[in-house]
């Protein structure tokens, strides 16, 4: 069976973005097949978080198109996006501090369920969606975790329920925004550990500037600097290539 | 313990009629209005994250719309109250459309500017509203042919009202859509990200505070047999903020205590200052300043600072 | 034809003192991220002022008495903002609910102080005789208020484009944060620029005595206008303060004079539809 060219999970194409006289996204293109672990890198300031953050629609660009699993979703608000199968994290932490993991986790799971209208039954309610919680607190090993309040986790803790609010809506594509930044040995190992078994159903788009950190996760990587893409293509190929030690050496 | 203290609340308000007088009887059902404007005012304000200057469009208006209604078309009780919370749910709907393109400050100025636009036209429109005169003269509805005339029986079916108002709010936050509004509250991105629509949430909890700030407006020309513009100012919007910042927003019932002490200060100072809105300002200035949390936090922290 | 020059004349006065009004507000808008709804009691202190003092002192000058207005009215802002707005930095509810708890402060003062009774100021005596141009006949009193407030606007214009001082409150109002860090010192600045808004705005009161005279509840009247022009013409803008305040000046007027009942929601119309197709205002920056 032959596979269409359409059949990409992501696919950006010529997105542009500039904030009066900046450019910071120019001429953007990618294109990212289902399953793939595609690593996108770059110095500060060229413009990753701001093409996640126009993927996810949290930011509008100038021009160009944005197509998921071939429907294009550039005019999508950030909520229709996540219905149609996007997930992502931030750079920074924006758990609800003073909520609960499980709290957290279970409104993770109701943002796309019909049940997060209902204005009758009370949220405790919902065994399913307790119990989902708690699996899924399970599986990034926190479950011991669950009662306590978010501002009482460490940090590498925090970024791990980030990780699992994400993955708890069995996302199609999952862009996850600098995932490793600001965490020690111990916390990196084990958060890479978890992405590494993020099933083949979900398509993983990683940014992080720290070249080495991640590149064991990828198979495929795209490098940008201000804004453009520079080299993209399978992990070793763009390693090796002579433009992407120029653009972290800066000869 | 708890029990104890609830079903103690429970009979001192259901048996008040039988031990204090028809003043304080009717204090009390003026309290219990002030509690469903000011709880309802909460939903917007600490489960929404929504400061707005502008709730007493709702009690007015629909206090308004009964009070013309009853009075100079005609109708009975019952339908004019239907007509009066559908037109007052509409205009909220309505409002929150034009509040809503804006968060924060810029929603709190439109919520005022609207408010200001409602109150200027009760005063000008006189063929209608009869301006700085009021509509004087009103009756109270009876309902299954029971008069509301004695204090007490207004104040039970203030009660019965009251009850039933807290009852559909506590309801309303501890569902999974009042879950979901506490989330847009804290991270409205983050909801959106999770496939939350924050601006739905956020309209519908409007339209509902809406609704039973306008049912507060029907208890409030019932209980004054009299509506002014007055009803619709700035005052009595702060008022009912004042309230839920003192009581507390973080909780159900602290706003109602809070519109409890604020309409008691009114009462008691009034008696001795003729200046209430300047012992008003002080009242805001001394809160915020002193007891940003609210009056029940801020007193148990003096407290504890005192018996250090 | 008279009574269309005549009310065009009224909406030109009327928005020169919506911009003396609302242009403070904008700026402590812009710069601080506070909406100052002392803002109208502000404006009606200065116009009891002037009216106490016109009335007083026959013949005194209406520009020495606004200016005199226009400072004691910054002296009490700026009283409040160092004693009790520096204490509210990053609270923003509470930056709100005090300034609502001063306006009611002040207003209850005015009314104690001045009683229930509406007071007419007189309008200057050399100002008195109308002006005659094209054969048409006009209050000279109004010309003269919107040359003030076209000279205000040219005055705070060069103040903040030509100034360094003005530079500073522009680069205040772009990026706190980044201000503060290359040294400008913010919050001097916030007690300046509040108090330059509360003078223009109290001198503004004087200026508008003669057409509004002081009455309780004059800032309840003038506090929603001023929102509605800053909303109109855009936060932070004094362009849009400017633009906004004529729109309002001259919808206010005509609607008024027109359909008196209606003026409210005569107003009212073109902010709703400023808010529903351009939120940030007319001049303002998206994100203000």
């Amino acid at each position: 069976m032959t596979q269409l060219a359409s059949d990409h999970a992501l696919e950006v194409i010529n997105l542009k973005k500039a904030f009066g006289g900046l450019v910071v996204t120019q001429d953007v293109s990618l294109a990212i097949r289902p399953g793939e672990r595609r690593l996108i890198i770059g110095p500060n300031g060229a413009g990753k978080t701001t093409l996640f953050n126009q993927i996810s629609g949290d930011m509008r660009p100038n021009s160009g198109q944005i197509k998921l699993f071939g429907s294009d979703i550039t005019q999508l608000t950030p909520y229709k996006r996540a219905h149609c199968g996007l997930s992502r994290t931030y750079q920074i932490i924006t758990l609800f501090t003073d909520d609960t993991l499980e709290h957290n986790v279970t409104l993770g799971l109701l943002g796309l369920r019909p049940s997060r209208w209902q204005m009758w039954r009370p949220l405790s309610h919902y065994s399913d969606l307790a119990t989902e919680a708690r699996r899924t607190l399970d599986a990034v090993g926190l479950l011991h975790l669950a009662g306590h309040s978010v501002s009482d986790i460490a940090y590498g803790e925090k970024r791990r329920v980030e990780l699992a609010m994400a993955l708890a809506q069995k996302p199609r594509v999952l862009l996850l925004d600098e995932p490793l930044a600001g965490l020690s040995n111990t916390e990196r190992s084990l958060v890479k550990s978890l992405i590494a078994s993020i099933p083949r159903q979900t398509t993983v788009i990683m940014i992080e500037h720290d070249m080495d950190t991640a590149l064991d996760l990828a198979e495929t990587v795209t490098l940008l600097n201000y804004g453009r893409v520079i080299v993209d293509g399978d992990r070793d190929t763009v390693m090796a290539d002579e433009r992407t030690r120029e653009v972290y050496l800066g000869t | 313990m708890k029990w104890i203290a609830a079903v103690a609340l429970a009979a001192l308000l259901l048996l008040l009629p039988f031990f204090a007088g028809d003043y304080y009887v009717n204090l009390a059902s003026q309290i219990l209005i002030a509690a469903i404007f000011a709880l309802s005012l909460n939903l917007l304000v600490g489960f929404g994250g929504m400061t707005s200057l502008g709730h007493a469009s709702y009690l007015g208006v629909a206090a308004y719309l009964s009070a013309l209604l009853t009075s100079r078309y005609g109708f009975g009780h019952g339908p004019a109250a239907i007509v009066s919370i559908a037109g007052t749910t509409a205009m909220a709907a309505f409002f929150g459309v034009i509040a809503l393109r804006a968060t924060g400050l810029g929603f709190l100025m439109i919520t005022l500017a609207l408010s200001q636009v409602l109150w200027g036209l009760a005063y000008r429109m006189s063929g209608v509203t009869n301006g700085d005169n009021g509509i004087a003269g009103l009756t109270r509805p009876m309902p299954f042919g029971i008069s509301l005339d004695s204090a007490a029986s207004f104040y039970w079916f203030a009660l019965i009202v009251t009850s039933f108002a807290f009852l559909m709010m506590a309801i309303f936050v501890s569902s999974s859509f009042g879950s979901s509004l506490r989330g847009v509250r804290d991270q409205p991105r983050r909801m959106a990200a999770l496939g939350f629509n924050p601006w739905m949430i956020r309209w519908i909890t409007f339209i509902y505070a809406g609704f039973w700030g306008g049912i507060s407006g029907l208890l409030y020309v019932y209980y004054n047999k009299y509506i002014h513009p007055t009803s619709l100012s700035i005052t009595s919007s702060a008022e009912a903020l004042l309230g839920v910042i003192a009581g507390g927003s973080g909780t159900l019932a602290g706003p109602a205590v809070g519109a409890a002490l604020v309409l008691l200060l009114k009462n008691y100072a009034s008696a001795y200052i003729e200046r209430w809105n300047m012992l008003l300002g002080l009242v805001f200035l001394f809160i915020v300043l002193v007891m940003p949390t609210g009056i029940v936090p801020g007193l148990g922290k003096l407290m504890r600072r005192g018996s250090r | 034809m008279q009574f269309w020059i005549i009310q065009g004349l009224n909406s030109l006065s009327l928005g020169g003192l919506l911009f003396l009004l609302s242009s403070g507000f904008s700026l402590i808008f812009g710069l601080m991220r506070l909406a100052n709804l002392t803002h109208g009691a502000f404006f009606m202190l200065g116009t009891y002022f002037g009216a106490t003092a016109l009335r007083a002192f026959d013949g005194l000058n209406m520009g020495v008495t606004a200016l005199g207005a226009g400072i004691a009215v910054a002296a009490i802002g700026g009283l409040f903002e160092r004693l009790v707005l520096t204490r509210l930095k990053t609270n923003t509810l509470g930056q709100v609910l005090v300034t609502l708890g001063m306006s009611f402060i002040i207003s209850d003062a005015c009314l104690l102080l001045w009683g229930g009774d509406s007071i007419p100021v007189p309008t200057p005596q050399n100002l008195q005789a109308p002006t005659r141009v094209l054969g048409f006949v006009f209050p000279t009193y109004r010309l003269v208020l919107v040359a003030c407030a076209i000279g205000a606007a040219i005055g705070l214009y060069f103040l903040l484009e030509r100034t360094r001082q003005g530079a500073m409150i522009r680069a205040g109002v772009d990026d706190r944060q980044m201000a503060r860090a290359i040294g400008i010192p913010v919050s001097n600045m916030f007690t300046i620029v509040f108090c330059l808004g509360a003078g223009i705005a109290g001198a503004g009161g004087v200026l508008g005595g003669p057409i509004l005279s002081a009455y309780p509840g004059l800032d309840a009247d003038m506090l929603p206008l001023a929102l509605i022009v800053v909303i109109l013409g855009g936060i932070g803008s004094l362009l849009g303060a400017f633009i906004g305040s004529f729109i309002i000046g001259f919808i206010y007027t005509f609607g008024t004079a027109l359909f008196p009942e209606l003026a409210y929601i005569i107003l009212f119309l073109p902010m709703i539809f400023v808010i529903a197709f351009r939120p940030q205002g007319l001049f303002g920056r998206v994100g203000a």
